[in-house]
């Protein structure tokens, strides 16, 4: 190994090492500003490193891509509000992954031109085409996910007649075709006298069959090199013009091919189609789960990419970014105890309750408050925990509920924040919310932990949230969509106080017995209008 | 092959450090996780780099530069996310 060569490969296990450091620094909120700053020094360190590598001869190229992106990354990221989070952390996604499928594209092309390695092996093209199928499915699935949660198309799944079918078949031709790119695909140009085979086998390129290229419209440089690859195969490669060919004896004729990347590109173009057709039947409230296995995604392809061009680096972060993909994937499908098979193909948020059955559940029995009323409630409370969901991101209540929460603490209630795994549209959506509102990170529970409190809890205020909070999910029945999903035990405080437009179902499309129970009140109105008038009632007494 | 031992091993132990490491991470920080892992996933902008500096065809070019700035805003963007986001958790 050449000094300079490795003294690069030291800078990216350097890199790694931070990389590692930076994650594990997010494991408590004291240390996670350092160790997002030590992950971006890595990378700082890797590129800065890869920018001394010699094949790097022009640039333009790069520092036009630098700019462009940078800037795009840039304001997005300052410009974006907190709500948007998921679908910006969608668009970056989708992005890395897209970045992936083309860089691996390039080094193929390249590599067909006979530049960079000796032969394409099949550890460099079968790399190839996983890291391509994986990143293309990750840049038009995000594309997908950013549409539905910026509200572009609709949230509620798209379900295609026969979807199962297309897309099983629609994975089958990626994989023939990565097969076929694997093997390689060498395109048939013309046919020549055999009488050439023994000039080439001294590394010479007879007259009749530089000719033959010439009236095939196939134009060769001065820089020509023919080598020998086996039994009556030979590759000439033209280094003027950055062409390889590979001429076989075949039949007593010779045949001359050209070399493409044709299947691979077919392929990358089919995969992009099956990333669409994979999100489009997945509603909203199953987007946490989507975000995570698109995030899995886009690491795996930077670690496919890894193997296209044997750095470690790219091996290392891509593994470390699948598993923390994966890991929320897991623990997503774990909180509302679904498989992920059922989350992905299920189609999973078309209404299934009847307005029948549910002006059954409903009808006499939800009882109305007015905020002042509500106001009152909690005044007299010693302990009141607020429950958010999407809701609250939907009306930007954030802000209003903290005044509010500040007010109730200021008069002496203790007042705490239950946070389910899948409130909202990503993993810890809420949280950031309400950090961005300023409610310190002590107060925002996990469900594991505010669930045994809830009995000693005077009032639960549950905003904008309620499959989560959803008794239904305790019945074993299989036609509930959430049966069997862990939900905020909210029904076991004295009392609970709901923010609502309407008694519409949430996402799984199911009435709510909750908001008919003995102990609950409804306070009908937008998430932010109503905090801010519990506020002024509260201020009023 | 050598090559190929050699970087499975370094892949199937990532993937190792990668679990220890991430499952500690509390529900609270998960977004701050997933922004923060994006951005590392950006790291295919390293490979993206020698691609497009190589100046070989036009095609390599096209894609090289849309490769570079597709992962470079993956980094920019995903670690000045990340760094905003922490910013606000605080404690009392």
């Amino acid at each position: 190994m050449p000094q300079e060569e490795a003294l690069i490969k030291l800078f990216y296990l350097a890199a790694a090492v931070l990389f590692i450091l930076g994650l594990k620094g997010l494991s408590h909120p004291r240390t996670a500003v350092r160790g997002n700053l030590l992950a971006s020094v890595g990378m700082l360190l890797a590129i800065v490193a890869t920018l001394t590598d010699h094949r790097i001869v022009d640039f333009r190229i790069i520092i036009a891509g630098f700019a462009v992106g940078g800037l795009f990354g840039a304001i997005l990221a300052y410009r974006a509000p907190m709500t948007a989070m998921p679908q910006v952390v969608a668009v970056f996604n989708g992005l890395g992954g897209g970045a992936s499928a083309l860089a691996v594209g390039a080094a193929f092309e390249e590599a067909l031109r006979g530049e960079w390695i000796e032969e394409i092996t099949i550890q460099f093209s079968s790399s190839a085409a996983a890291a391509a199928l994986v990143g293309a499915i990750a840049l038009t699935g995000s594309a997908v996910a950013f549409a539905k949660l910026q509200g572009v198309m609709t949230e509620r799944p798209i379900l295609l007649p026969g979807r199962h079918a297309v897309n099983i078949l629609l994975l089958v031709v990626c994989l023939v075709l990565s097969t076929w790119h694997v093997i390689g695909y060498t395109p048939f140009l013309f046919g020549a006298a055999p009488s050439a085979a023994a000039d080439l086998s001294r590394g010479v390129l007879a007259d009749d069959l530089r000719q033959g290229f010439q009236s095939h419209g196939l134009e060769l440089s001065a820089e020509l090199h023919v080598k020998t690859t086996g039994e009556n195969q030979w590759q000439i490669t033209d280094a003027g013009k950055k062409e390889t060919y590979v001429v076989w004896l075949e039949g007593g004729e010779l045949t001359v091919h050209g070399r493409s990347a044709l299947p691979f590109w077919i392929m990358v173009v089919i995969a992009s189609v099956l990333g669409v057709l994979l999100v489009i039947p997945i509603g909203g409230a199953d987007m946490p789960v989507v975000i995570s296995l698109l995030n899995a995604y886009s690491g795996i392809a930077a670690a496919g990419h890894g193997w296209v061009l044997n750095n470690s680096v790219l091996i290392v972060a891509g593994s470390l970014v699948g598993a923390a993909g994966f890991i929320l994937t897991a623990l997503m499908c774990k909180a509302m105890n679904r498989s992920l098979a059922n989350v992905m193909f299920a189609g999973v948020g078309m209404t299934v309750t009847t307005q029948a059955q549910a002006d059954d559940i409903y009808t006499g029995r939800v009882k109305s408050a007015s905020p002042e009323e509500v106001a009152m409630l909690m005044e007299g409370a010693r302990r009141v925990v607020i429950a958010p969901g999407y809701g609250m991101a939907v009306s930007q209540a954030q802000y209003a509920i903290q005044d509010l929460a500040a007010l109730l603490e200021s008069r002496g209630v203790e007042v705490e924040f239950a946070i389910h795994p899948v409130a909202g549209r990503m993993p810890g959506h809420m949280n950031v919310l309400l950090a961005e509102a300023n409610v310190p990170y002590e107060k925002l529970k996990e469900m594991d932990v505010i669930n045994p409190t809830f009995r000693q809890t005077d009032v639960v205020l549950v905003i904008g949230a309620n499959d989560v909070v959803n008794p239904l999910a305790r019945e074993a029945d299989p036609s509930i969509p959430i049966a069997g999903m862990p939900i905020l035990e909210v029904d076991q405080a004295r009392s609970v106080v709901i923010i609502k437009r309407s008694l519409a179902p949430g996402f799984a499309g199911i009435a709510n017995p909750l908001f008919a129970a003995d102990n609950c009140l409804m306070l009908f109105g937008d998430a932010k209008d109503m905090a801010m008038r519990l506020v002024a009632a509260l201020k009023e007494t | 092959m050598e090559q190929f031992v050699a970087a499975l091993t370094i892949f199937v132990l990532a993937i190792f450090v990668g679990f220890e490491v991430i499952t500690k991470v509390p529900p609270l920080l998960h977004t701050p996780l997933m922004s923060g892992a994006n951005a590392i996933s950006g790291i295919t902008l390293v490979g993206t780099l020698i691609t497009s500096g190589a100046r070989l065809t036009l095609t390599t070019e096209i894609l090289g530069f849309f490769a570079v700035a597709m992962a470079t805003a993956n980094v920019v963007g995903g670690f000045l996310m990340t760094h905003r986001m922490l910013g606000m958790f605080h404690h009392k």
